[in-house]
Protein backbone atom coordinates (compact mmCIF):
# COMPACT_ATOMS: atom_id res chain seq x y z
CA UNK A 1 0.00 0.00 0.00
CA UNK A 2 2.59 2.36 0.99
CA UNK A 3 4.61 1.98 -2.01
CA UNK A 4 1.99 2.47 -4.46
CA UNK A 5 1.37 5.33 -2.89
CA UNK A 6 4.87 7.18 -2.70
CA UNK A 7 4.93 6.25 -6.66
CA UNK A 8 1.14 7.46 -7.72
CA UNK A 9 1.98 10.56 -5.54
CA UNK A 10 5.57 10.89 -8.11
CA UNK A 11 3.34 10.72 -10.68
CA UNK A 12 2.26 13.96 -12.20
CA UNK A 13 6.09 15.36 -12.60
CA UNK A 14 7.81 12.26 -12.78
CA UNK A 15 10.63 13.27 -14.46
CA UNK A 16 11.22 16.42 -12.42
CA UNK A 17 10.05 14.90 -9.38
CA UNK A 18 13.29 11.78 -9.85
CA UNK A 19 15.23 14.88 -10.69
CA UNK A 20 14.50 16.83 -7.37
CA UNK A 21 14.81 12.92 -5.25
CA UNK A 22 18.30 12.78 -6.66
CA UNK A 23 19.17 16.45 -5.09
CA UNK A 24 18.07 15.27 -1.98
CA UNK A 25 19.48 12.17 -1.69
CA UNK A 26 23.02 13.89 -2.40
CA UNK A 27 22.01 16.79 0.16
CA UNK A 28 21.17 14.26 2.82
CA UNK A 29 24.37 11.99 1.43
CA UNK A 30 26.40 15.24 2.09
CA UNK A 31 25.42 15.92 5.33
CA UNK A 32 25.26 12.40 6.76
CA UNK A 33 26.94 13.36 10.13
CA UNK A 34 25.85 16.53 11.13
CA UNK A 35 22.10 15.88 10.26
CA UNK A 36 22.10 12.54 12.24
CA UNK A 37 23.79 14.10 15.48
CA UNK A 38 21.25 16.73 15.19
CA UNK A 39 18.05 14.03 15.11
CA UNK A 40 20.03 12.06 17.92
CA UNK A 41 19.91 15.48 20.23
CA UNK A 42 16.09 15.48 19.14
CA UNK A 43 15.61 12.02 20.05
CA UNK A 44 17.49 12.40 23.82
CA UNK A 45 15.68 15.40 24.42
CA UNK A 46 12.23 14.21 23.74
CA UNK A 47 13.06 11.54 25.92
CA UNK A 48 12.37 8.90 23.01
CA UNK A 49 13.41 5.32 23.40
CA UNK A 50 14.73 5.78 27.33
CA UNK A 51 14.63 1.78 27.14
CA UNK A 52 18.16 1.92 25.14
CA UNK A 53 21.59 2.82 26.10
CA UNK A 54 23.02 5.88 23.77
CA UNK A 55 25.41 4.08 21.37
CA UNK A 56 22.47 1.51 20.52
CA UNK A 57 20.37 4.60 19.94
CA UNK A 58 23.43 5.97 17.85
CA UNK A 59 23.83 2.44 16.07
CA UNK A 60 20.15 2.33 15.32
CA UNK A 61 19.76 5.75 13.96
CA UNK A 62 22.83 5.67 11.80
CA UNK A 63 21.15 2.30 9.76
CA UNK A 64 17.33 4.24 9.62
CA UNK A 65 18.84 7.15 8.62
CA UNK A 66 20.59 5.20 5.87
CA UNK A 67 17.68 2.78 4.87
CA UNK A 68 15.92 6.15 5.32
CA UNK A 69 17.74 7.41 2.68
CA UNK A 70 18.02 4.49 0.66
CA UNK A 71 14.13 4.38 0.09
CA UNK A 72 14.00 8.15 -1.01
CA UNK A 73 16.91 7.22 -3.77
CA UNK A 74 15.20 3.75 -5.15
CA UNK A 75 11.75 5.36 -4.46
CA UNK A 76 10.85 1.98 -3.10
CA UNK A 77 10.04 0.60 0.50
CA UNK A 78 10.67 -2.95 0.16
CA UNK A 79 14.29 -2.97 2.22
CA UNK A 80 13.00 -0.11 4.37
CA UNK A 81 9.59 -2.64 4.95
CA UNK A 82 11.93 -5.82 6.26
CA UNK A 83 14.34 -3.54 8.07
CA UNK A 84 11.49 -1.95 10.06
CA UNK A 85 9.96 -5.62 10.34
CA UNK A 86 13.88 -6.85 11.85
CA UNK A 87 14.01 -3.43 13.81
CA UNK A 88 10.47 -4.10 15.48
CA UNK A 89 11.62 -7.62 16.26
CA UNK A 90 14.60 -6.57 18.06
CA UNK A 91 12.91 -3.38 20.18
CA UNK A 92 9.81 -4.82 21.10
CA UNK A 93 10.71 -7.18 23.87
CA UNK A 94 13.06 -4.35 25.02
CA UNK A 95 9.63 -2.10 25.91
CA UNK A 96 9.68 0.44 23.02
CA UNK A 97 6.50 1.95 22.68
CA UNK A 98 4.64 2.47 19.49
CA UNK A 99 5.06 6.33 20.09
CA UNK A 100 8.21 6.04 20.57
CA UNK A 101 9.03 4.73 17.32
CA UNK A 102 6.64 6.89 15.52
CA UNK A 103 8.05 9.64 17.56
CA UNK A 104 11.58 9.33 16.23
CA UNK A 105 10.87 8.73 12.38
CA UNK A 106 8.54 11.65 12.58
CA UNK A 107 11.63 13.67 13.90
CA UNK A 108 13.97 12.33 11.21
CA UNK A 109 11.31 13.53 8.95
CA UNK A 110 11.00 17.20 10.78
CA UNK A 111 15.33 17.07 11.25
CA UNK A 112 15.31 16.83 7.16
CA UNK A 113 12.41 19.07 6.07
CA UNK A 114 14.52 21.45 8.39
CA UNK A 115 17.60 21.16 6.70
CA UNK A 116 15.79 21.87 3.37
CA UNK A 117 14.30 25.02 4.51
CA UNK A 118 18.24 26.31 5.50
CA UNK A 119 19.61 25.44 2.75
CA UNK A 120 16.55 26.54 -0.21
CA UNK A 121 15.52 29.44 1.66
CA UNK A 122 16.70 32.57 -0.66
CA UNK A 123 15.03 30.47 -3.64
CA UNK A 124 11.06 29.78 -2.05
CA UNK A 125 10.04 28.66 -6.03
CA UNK A 126 12.61 25.59 -5.03
CA UNK A 127 11.99 24.89 -1.65
CA UNK A 128 8.42 24.55 -3.23
CA UNK A 129 9.26 22.32 -5.19
CA UNK A 130 11.56 20.24 -3.09
CA UNK A 131 8.76 19.89 -0.55
CA UNK A 132 6.39 18.61 -2.77
CA UNK A 133 9.13 15.71 -3.85
CA UNK A 134 9.62 15.10 -0.23
CA UNK A 135 7.18 15.43 1.66
CA UNK A 136 4.72 12.15 0.04
CA UNK A 137 7.76 10.10 0.28
CA UNK A 138 8.58 10.90 4.01
CA UNK A 139 5.21 10.19 5.06
CA UNK A 140 5.18 7.17 2.69
CA UNK A 141 8.33 6.34 4.81
CA UNK A 142 6.54 7.01 8.18
CA UNK A 143 3.65 4.84 7.54
CA UNK A 144 5.51 2.11 6.74
CA UNK A 145 7.64 1.89 9.52
CA UNK A 146 4.77 2.37 11.97
CA UNK A 147 2.54 -0.02 9.93
CA UNK A 148 5.58 -2.61 10.30
CA UNK A 149 6.13 -1.77 13.36
CA UNK A 150 2.34 -2.62 14.98
CA UNK A 151 2.02 -5.28 12.36
CA UNK A 152 4.83 -7.27 14.50
CA UNK A 153 3.16 -6.48 17.68
CA UNK A 154 -0.20 -7.74 17.15
CA UNK A 155 1.72 -10.82 15.16
CA UNK A 156 3.13 -11.23 19.01
CA UNK A 157 -0.21 -10.69 20.65
CA UNK A 158 -1.46 -13.56 18.51
CA UNK A 159 0.97 -16.15 19.06
CA UNK A 160 1.24 -14.93 22.86
CA UNK A 161 -2.56 -15.79 23.11
CA UNK A 162 -2.19 -19.02 21.06
CA UNK A 163 0.10 -20.12 23.66
CA UNK A 164 -2.09 -19.30 26.77
CA UNK A 165 -5.01 -20.79 24.53
CA UNK A 166 -3.14 -24.03 24.69
CA UNK A 167 -1.28 -24.21 28.20
CA UNK A 168 -4.64 -23.57 29.70
CA UNK A 169 -6.70 -26.34 28.76
CA UNK A 170 -3.99 -29.65 29.69
CA UNK A 171 -5.94 -33.11 29.45
CA UNK A 172 -3.94 -35.41 30.86
CA UNK A 173 -3.96 -39.37 31.34
CA UNK A 174 -3.33 -40.43 34.70
CA UNK A 175 -4.14 -44.49 33.63
CA UNK A 176 -5.14 -46.50 30.78
CA UNK A 177 -8.31 -45.03 29.93
CA UNK A 178 -8.88 -42.65 32.81
CA UNK A 179 -8.06 -38.47 32.16
CA UNK A 180 -7.93 -35.70 34.43
CA UNK A 181 -8.46 -32.73 33.10
CA UNK A 182 -7.49 -29.73 35.78
CA UNK A 183 -9.28 -26.26 35.13
CA UNK A 184 -6.94 -22.79 36.53
CA UNK A 185 -8.73 -19.94 36.70
CA UNK A 186 -11.50 -18.12 34.89
CA UNK A 187 -13.81 -19.83 32.68
CA UNK A 188 -15.22 -17.61 29.94
CA UNK A 189 -17.61 -18.65 26.77
CA UNK A 190 -14.96 -18.80 24.46
CA UNK A 191 -13.07 -20.90 26.93
CA UNK A 192 -15.62 -23.31 27.71
CA UNK A 193 -16.44 -24.17 24.18
CA UNK A 194 -12.13 -24.86 23.77
CA UNK A 195 -12.50 -27.05 27.03
CA UNK A 196 -14.95 -28.96 26.08
CA UNK A 197 -13.81 -29.48 22.37
CA UNK A 198 -10.20 -30.90 23.71
CA UNK A 199 -11.86 -32.86 25.88
CA UNK A 200 -14.36 -34.87 23.63
CA UNK A 201 -10.84 -35.22 21.01
CA UNK A 202 -8.91 -36.23 24.21
CA UNK A 203 -11.45 -38.79 25.05
CA UNK A 204 -11.33 -40.16 21.44
CA UNK A 205 -7.69 -39.77 21.17
CA UNK A 206 -7.25 -41.39 24.10
CA UNK A 207 -10.13 -44.24 24.08
CA UNK A 208 -10.97 -42.74 28.02
CA UNK A 209 -13.61 -44.28 29.86
CA UNK A 210 -13.21 -42.27 32.99
CA UNK A 211 -12.83 -38.48 32.67
CA UNK A 212 -12.25 -36.27 36.48
CA UNK A 213 -12.73 -32.84 35.85
CA UNK A 214 -11.42 -30.86 38.74
CA UNK A 215 -12.67 -27.55 39.20
CA UNK A 216 -10.82 -26.82 42.13
CA UNK A 217 -8.93 -23.55 40.81
CA UNK A 218 -12.09 -22.18 39.87
CA UNK A 219 -13.77 -19.88 42.46
CA UNK A 220 -16.88 -18.76 40.85
CA UNK A 221 -18.47 -19.17 37.13
CA UNK A 222 -21.98 -17.77 35.41
CA UNK A 223 -24.56 -19.78 34.45
CA UNK A 224 -23.89 -19.71 31.14
CA UNK A 225 -20.50 -21.09 31.85
CA UNK A 226 -21.86 -23.63 34.32
CA UNK A 227 -24.73 -24.48 31.85
CA UNK A 228 -21.73 -25.49 29.59
CA UNK A 229 -20.24 -27.72 31.84
CA UNK A 230 -23.13 -29.46 32.42
CA UNK A 231 -23.92 -30.29 28.53
CA UNK A 232 -19.61 -30.93 28.24
CA UNK A 233 -20.55 -33.93 30.74
CA UNK A 234 -23.50 -35.05 28.91
CA UNK A 235 -21.38 -34.75 25.48
CA UNK A 236 -18.79 -36.87 27.11
CA UNK A 237 -21.37 -39.52 28.14
CA UNK A 238 -22.54 -39.97 24.61
CA UNK A 239 -19.06 -40.83 24.04
CA UNK A 240 -18.94 -43.51 25.77
CA UNK A 241 -17.09 -41.91 28.96
CA UNK A 242 -18.16 -41.37 32.59
CA UNK A 243 -17.06 -37.93 34.10
CA UNK A 244 -16.48 -37.12 37.53
CA UNK A 245 -16.25 -33.62 38.95
CA UNK A 246 -13.77 -32.68 41.81
CA UNK A 247 -13.70 -30.04 43.79
CA UNK A 248 -16.55 -27.73 43.40
CA UNK A 249 -16.87 -24.39 45.44
CA UNK A 250 -19.98 -23.56 47.69
CA UNK A 251 -20.06 -20.59 45.31
CA UNK A 252 -20.31 -22.82 42.12
CA UNK A 253 -22.48 -25.54 43.90
CA UNK A 254 -25.12 -22.59 44.70
CA UNK A 255 -25.03 -21.37 40.63
CA UNK A 256 -25.73 -25.46 39.71
CA UNK A 257 -28.30 -25.46 42.08
CA UNK A 258 -29.70 -22.47 40.91
CA UNK A 259 -29.66 -23.08 37.08
CA UNK A 260 -31.35 -26.52 38.76
CA UNK A 261 -28.72 -29.22 36.97
CA UNK A 262 -30.54 -32.41 37.33
CA UNK A 263 -27.86 -33.73 39.91
CA UNK A 264 -28.52 -37.61 38.54
CA UNK A 265 -26.65 -36.56 35.64
CA UNK A 266 -23.74 -35.26 37.43
CA UNK A 267 -21.21 -37.02 39.53
CA UNK A 268 -19.80 -35.32 42.16
CA UNK A 269 -16.59 -36.19 44.43
CA UNK A 270 -15.13 -33.67 47.14
CA UNK A 271 -11.49 -33.21 45.99
CA UNK A 272 -9.25 -34.69 42.97
CA UNK A 273 -8.03 -37.35 45.49
CA UNK A 274 -11.66 -38.80 45.44
CA UNK A 275 -12.01 -38.05 42.18
CA UNK A 276 -9.17 -40.43 41.25
CA UNK A 277 -10.21 -42.79 43.67
CA UNK A 278 -14.05 -43.53 42.68
CA UNK A 279 -12.40 -43.22 39.02
CA UNK A 280 -10.48 -46.38 39.82
CA UNK A 281 -13.05 -48.29 40.79
CA UNK A 282 -15.10 -47.69 38.03
CA UNK A 283 -12.27 -48.77 35.92
CA UNK A 284 -12.22 -51.47 38.57
CA UNK A 285 -8.42 -50.98 40.01
CA UNK A 286 -7.79 -51.55 43.31
CA UNK A 287 -4.97 -49.66 45.11
CA UNK A 288 -3.28 -49.94 48.44
CA UNK A 289 -0.30 -49.86 50.28
CA UNK A 290 1.98 -52.52 49.68
CA UNK A 291 2.01 -53.67 53.08
CA UNK A 292 -1.54 -54.59 52.79
CA UNK A 293 -1.06 -57.11 50.11
CA UNK A 294 2.60 -58.36 51.34
CA UNK A 295 2.57 -59.60 55.28
CA UNK A 296 5.62 -58.29 56.96
CA UNK B 1 -29.96 -46.63 1.31
CA UNK B 2 -30.69 -49.20 3.70
CA UNK B 3 -28.18 -49.66 6.83
CA UNK B 4 -27.00 -53.81 6.78
CA UNK B 5 -27.77 -55.61 9.90
CA UNK B 6 -25.03 -58.12 10.56
CA UNK B 7 -25.48 -61.09 12.89
CA UNK B 8 -22.73 -61.57 14.71
CA UNK B 9 -23.39 -64.47 17.50
CA UNK B 10 -25.85 -63.78 19.93
CA UNK B 11 -25.86 -59.81 18.76
CA UNK B 12 -26.90 -57.31 15.81
CA UNK B 13 -24.75 -55.16 14.27
CA UNK B 14 -26.31 -52.30 12.09
CA UNK B 15 -23.19 -50.00 10.77
CA UNK B 16 -24.85 -46.82 9.46
CA UNK B 17 -22.38 -45.72 6.37
CA UNK B 18 -23.97 -42.31 5.20
CA UNK B 19 -26.12 -40.04 5.90
CA UNK B 20 -30.09 -41.30 5.94
CA UNK B 21 -32.91 -39.74 5.23
CA UNK B 22 -35.96 -40.20 7.71
CA UNK B 23 -37.69 -43.37 5.67
CA UNK B 24 -34.05 -45.12 5.77
CA UNK B 25 -34.08 -44.70 9.63
CA UNK B 26 -37.60 -45.87 10.45
CA UNK B 27 -36.77 -48.67 7.89
CA UNK B 28 -33.49 -49.57 10.30
CA UNK B 29 -35.85 -49.36 13.50
CA UNK B 30 -38.46 -52.07 11.77
CA UNK B 31 -36.24 -54.12 10.63
CA UNK B 32 -34.01 -54.08 14.34
CA UNK B 33 -36.96 -54.70 16.34
CA UNK B 34 -38.33 -57.64 14.01
CA UNK B 35 -35.17 -59.32 13.63
CA UNK B 36 -34.36 -58.99 17.21
CA UNK B 37 -37.10 -61.62 17.95
CA UNK B 38 -36.06 -63.52 15.13
CA UNK B 39 -32.71 -64.42 15.78
CA UNK B 40 -32.98 -64.60 19.52
CA UNK B 41 -30.66 -61.88 20.02
CA UNK B 42 -29.48 -60.50 23.17
CA UNK B 43 -28.20 -57.68 21.97
CA UNK B 44 -28.23 -54.69 19.59
CA UNK B 45 -24.83 -52.31 18.35
CA UNK B 46 -25.73 -49.24 16.44
CA UNK B 47 -22.91 -47.98 14.82
CA UNK B 48 -22.83 -44.03 13.81
CA UNK B 49 -19.15 -43.32 13.27
CA UNK B 50 -20.01 -42.08 9.61
CA UNK B 51 -22.71 -39.99 10.54
CA UNK B 52 -21.84 -36.22 10.65
CA UNK B 53 -24.70 -34.64 11.86
CA UNK B 54 -27.90 -36.28 14.04
CA UNK B 55 -31.05 -34.54 13.97
CA UNK B 56 -34.08 -34.65 16.57
CA UNK B 57 -35.72 -37.51 14.29
CA UNK B 58 -32.65 -39.36 13.63
CA UNK B 59 -31.61 -39.18 17.80
CA UNK B 60 -35.34 -39.49 18.28
CA UNK B 61 -35.77 -42.92 16.70
CA UNK B 62 -32.63 -44.46 17.63
CA UNK B 63 -33.76 -43.80 21.28
CA UNK B 64 -37.30 -45.46 20.27
CA UNK B 65 -35.59 -48.47 18.67
CA UNK B 66 -33.08 -48.77 22.34
CA UNK B 67 -36.65 -48.68 24.12
CA UNK B 68 -38.14 -51.08 21.98
CA UNK B 69 -35.47 -53.83 21.81
CA UNK B 70 -35.32 -53.26 25.62
CA UNK B 71 -39.04 -54.48 25.46
CA UNK B 72 -38.39 -57.30 23.22
CA UNK B 73 -35.53 -58.91 26.00
CA UNK B 74 -32.17 -57.28 24.68
CA UNK B 75 -30.13 -54.47 25.26
CA UNK B 76 -28.75 -51.85 22.49
CA UNK B 77 -26.18 -49.92 22.46
CA UNK B 78 -25.20 -46.80 19.98
CA UNK B 79 -21.33 -46.28 19.22
CA UNK B 80 -18.93 -44.03 17.64
CA UNK B 81 -20.59 -40.81 18.23
CA UNK B 82 -18.45 -37.96 16.93
CA UNK B 83 -17.16 -35.45 19.26
CA UNK B 84 -18.50 -32.81 17.83
CA UNK B 85 -21.67 -34.30 16.88
CA UNK B 86 -21.94 -35.39 20.38
CA UNK B 87 -21.66 -31.52 21.36
CA UNK B 88 -24.11 -30.39 18.77
CA UNK B 89 -26.80 -33.17 20.03
CA UNK B 90 -26.48 -31.95 23.65
CA UNK B 91 -27.04 -28.51 22.38
CA UNK B 92 -30.08 -29.26 21.23
CA UNK B 93 -31.43 -31.09 24.27
CA UNK B 94 -31.08 -34.85 22.12
CA UNK B 95 -29.19 -36.69 24.99
CA UNK B 96 -30.52 -40.15 24.33
CA UNK B 97 -31.41 -40.29 27.86
CA UNK B 98 -31.85 -43.80 29.36
CA UNK B 99 -29.48 -45.14 25.89
CA UNK B 100 -26.22 -46.42 26.26
CA UNK B 101 -23.59 -45.44 24.16
CA UNK B 102 -19.86 -46.25 24.27
CA UNK B 103 -16.53 -45.08 22.37
CA UNK B 104 -16.60 -47.54 19.82
CA UNK B 105 -17.02 -51.01 18.76
CA UNK B 106 -14.71 -52.64 20.86
CA UNK B 107 -16.01 -51.20 23.70
CA UNK B 108 -19.79 -51.80 22.65
CA UNK B 109 -19.19 -55.51 22.25
CA UNK B 110 -17.42 -55.27 25.22
CA UNK B 111 -20.16 -53.70 27.68
CA UNK B 112 -22.51 -56.42 25.91
CA UNK B 113 -20.50 -59.14 26.47
CA UNK B 114 -19.74 -58.02 30.06
CA UNK B 115 -23.22 -57.30 31.06
CA UNK B 116 -25.13 -60.63 29.14
CA UNK B 117 -22.30 -62.59 30.89
CA UNK B 118 -23.01 -61.55 34.25
CA UNK B 119 -26.89 -62.31 33.83
CA UNK B 120 -26.02 -65.62 32.31
CA UNK B 121 -24.07 -66.57 35.20
CA UNK B 122 -26.97 -65.33 38.22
Amino acid sequence: MGLAQLRNEGKPANESTAVLLRELVAHLGQNRTQLREEWIRRITEGRLLTAMSKEEIFAEATSVYDSYVEALETRTLETLQSYAQNLSERIIPRGVETHEVVGIVLLLRDVLARSLFSKYHSDSRMLNAVLDAYEPAANAIAITVAVGFVRERERIIRQQQEAIRELSTPVLQVRERLLILPIIGLIDPLRARQLTEQLLRGIRANRAKVVVIDITGVAAMDATVANHLVLTVESARLLGARVIVTGLSPEIAQTLVNIGVDLGKMNTVGDLQGGIEEAERLLGYKVGPLSDTTPA
Amino acid sequence: MQVPILKQGPYLIATIQSALTDADIVQLRDALVEQVGRFRSRGVIIDVTALDVMDSFATGTLRDVAHMVRLRGAETVIVGIQPDVAFAMVHMGLTLEGVTTKLDLEEGLDHLNRNIKTTAGR
